[in-house]
């Protein structure tokens, strides 16, 4: 059986991990690679990079991490963030990343993700949704690391770039992000059931129980968490005991 | 030093292949040029991309016949995804022929279900998968890293080597002579895919003496 995913994710700055980390035995906690490691021989299903780089100019420092990584680490990894073109997707696989995550230029052109998903295949393109809620059953859609709305119903947003051909998606709930309260678990519900491609729940992690819940009721078919363990509150261990001894498929 | 030659498509990550061989110890090659392939101990196609995009790429550059001349001359051949679908005869992805290395066909999963088959999942031990050299040491039931829409259905059944379970039982693994090809990733597969990878290694350097 298709198990469900734990799903990492580390948000880098010019080559740097953001927010610091106290992982034991690391020689240096802002190395995106030594951290890669880790969650790579503590059994995370994937990893999730997130670069949060300003510049232009200073983003192909994410080229050498993720070249770096792929060294070493023989896990799935998607990479997110100032990805605008097909020329950075083509350099970001090249350089060992098996997908790429796509917000806002995706809101300002759809057509790319049909150009994206026929180049490179669709299971390479992730389509990252920023979504908040508006009134009760309704979300929108933001984009520019959600400071700008986009004035678009999340749930028709998702359908859409299903059908442009987006591979999976990474649905991320603005008001749950950094709370540690929980998965928006009404929001994920809705569209992991809308459409048929897979669906990452991202934003709310606090305890295994959110986890459990985005996964059972929340229908999702992996959980993206950040600082719970990156400031080892939860191991990913723990949380797939948790998971198991509830009835959830996981990889041991 | 026996070298390996990964087919190289120009697209996706073949780094991540690259890197698994050469942690035991391959020297490896990247290349689509036919007469460099002929010369080498092992050959590895990773895929992605579509099913016609892929052949059609692989008949334009004439590597059709290179790859069905080297699977035939009897060196390790390893085949990953969408270098697993080619082998067989058709796809319902698209209209062109496969090179028909095997019978049978490329079926897509059922629409009721979630597409790509993405994420971990288990593999069944046939008993031919069991003696499968490539498969040593590697436990019924480990679960390795899939991301696919299609899988391929062979006439015959005695060169499945494991299946898995979406919904439908699929097959995951061929395993036929020096032909081994399937449909997981092991260069994503963690500690159990690096086994493949390594048995791979070992059986070329084994085919070589």
């Amino acid at each position: 059986m298709l198990a469900k995913r734990i799903i990492p994710c580390l948000d880098v700055k010019e080559g740097r991990v953001v927010k610091g980390i106290n992982f034991e035995g690391l020689k240096d906690a802002g190395d995106p690679v030594e951290i890669a490691e880790v969650y790579d021989r503590a059994g995370a299903d994937e990893l999730v990079f997130l670069d949060i780089t300003a510049s232009h100019e200073k983003r192909k420092i994410m080229i050498d991490v993720v070249k770096k990584t792929a060294e070493k680490c023989f896990m799935p990894l998607t990479v997110g963030g100032g990805i605008s073109s097909l020329e950075d997707i083509r350099e970001l696989l090249k350089s060992g990343a098996d997908k790429v995550s796509i917000n806002t230029p995706v809101v300002k052109n759809p057509q790319f993700v049909k150009e994206a998903s026929s180049m490179f295949g669709s299971q390479c393109i992730v389509v990252a949704i920023d979504a908040k809620r508006v009134c009760e059953g309704k979300w929108q859609i933001y984009i520019n690391g959600g400071r700008t709305p986009a004035r678009r119903d999340a749930v028709e947003w998702a359908l859409e770039v299903e059908k442009l051909g987006a591979g999976e998606i990474l649905l991320t709930s603005m008001d749950s992000d950094g709370t540690k309260n929980g998965y928006d678990i009404e929001l994920t519900g809705k569209i992991s059931s809308a459409v048929r491609i897979p669906v990452i729940a991202s934003g709310g992690a606090g305890t295994c129980e959110h986890i459990l819940k985005v996964l059972t009721d929340g229908m999702a078919d992996a959980a993206l968490a950040a600082s719970i363990f990156h400031y080892r509150e939860i191991e990913i261990e723990e949380v797939k005991d948790y998971l198991k001894k509830h009835g959830v498929c996981v990889r041991n | 030093m026996s070298k390996i030659v990964i087919l190289d498509y120009g697209m996706g990550n073949l780094r991540s292949v690259q890197k698994a061989l050469e942690k035991y110890g391959a020297s490896v090659v990247l290349s689509s040029h036919p007469e460099e392939i002929k010369a080498m101990a092992a050959l590895v196609v990773p895929g992605v991309g579509s099913f016609d995009d892929c052949i059609r790429n692989l008949k334009r550059n004439n590597l059709d016949r290179t790859i069905t001349e080297f699977i035939s001359s009897g060196r390790p051949f390893l085949g990953i995804c969408l270098g697993l679908h080619i082998l067989f005869e058709g796809s319902e992805e698209g209209r062109e022929k496969g090179l028909g290395i095997f019978k049978g066909k490329v079926l897509r999963f059922s629409p009721i279900l979630k597409v790509p088959h993405m994420g971990w999942n288990s593999l069944e031990f046939t008993a031919s998968g069991k003696k499968c050299e490539i498969l040593k040491d590697i436990k019924d039931g480990e679960y390795f890293y899939f991301v696919h829409s299609y899988y391929v259905k062979p006439e015959d059944k005695s060169i499945i080597a494991t299946t898995t379970d979406y919904d439908v039982e699929f097959t995951s693994s061929v395993c036929s002579k020096n032909i081994f090809a399937c449909q997981f990733h092991p260069e994503k597969s963690q500690k159990a895919g690096l086994k493949l990878i390594e048995n791979f290694v070992k059986y070329t350097q084994k085919a070589r003496t």
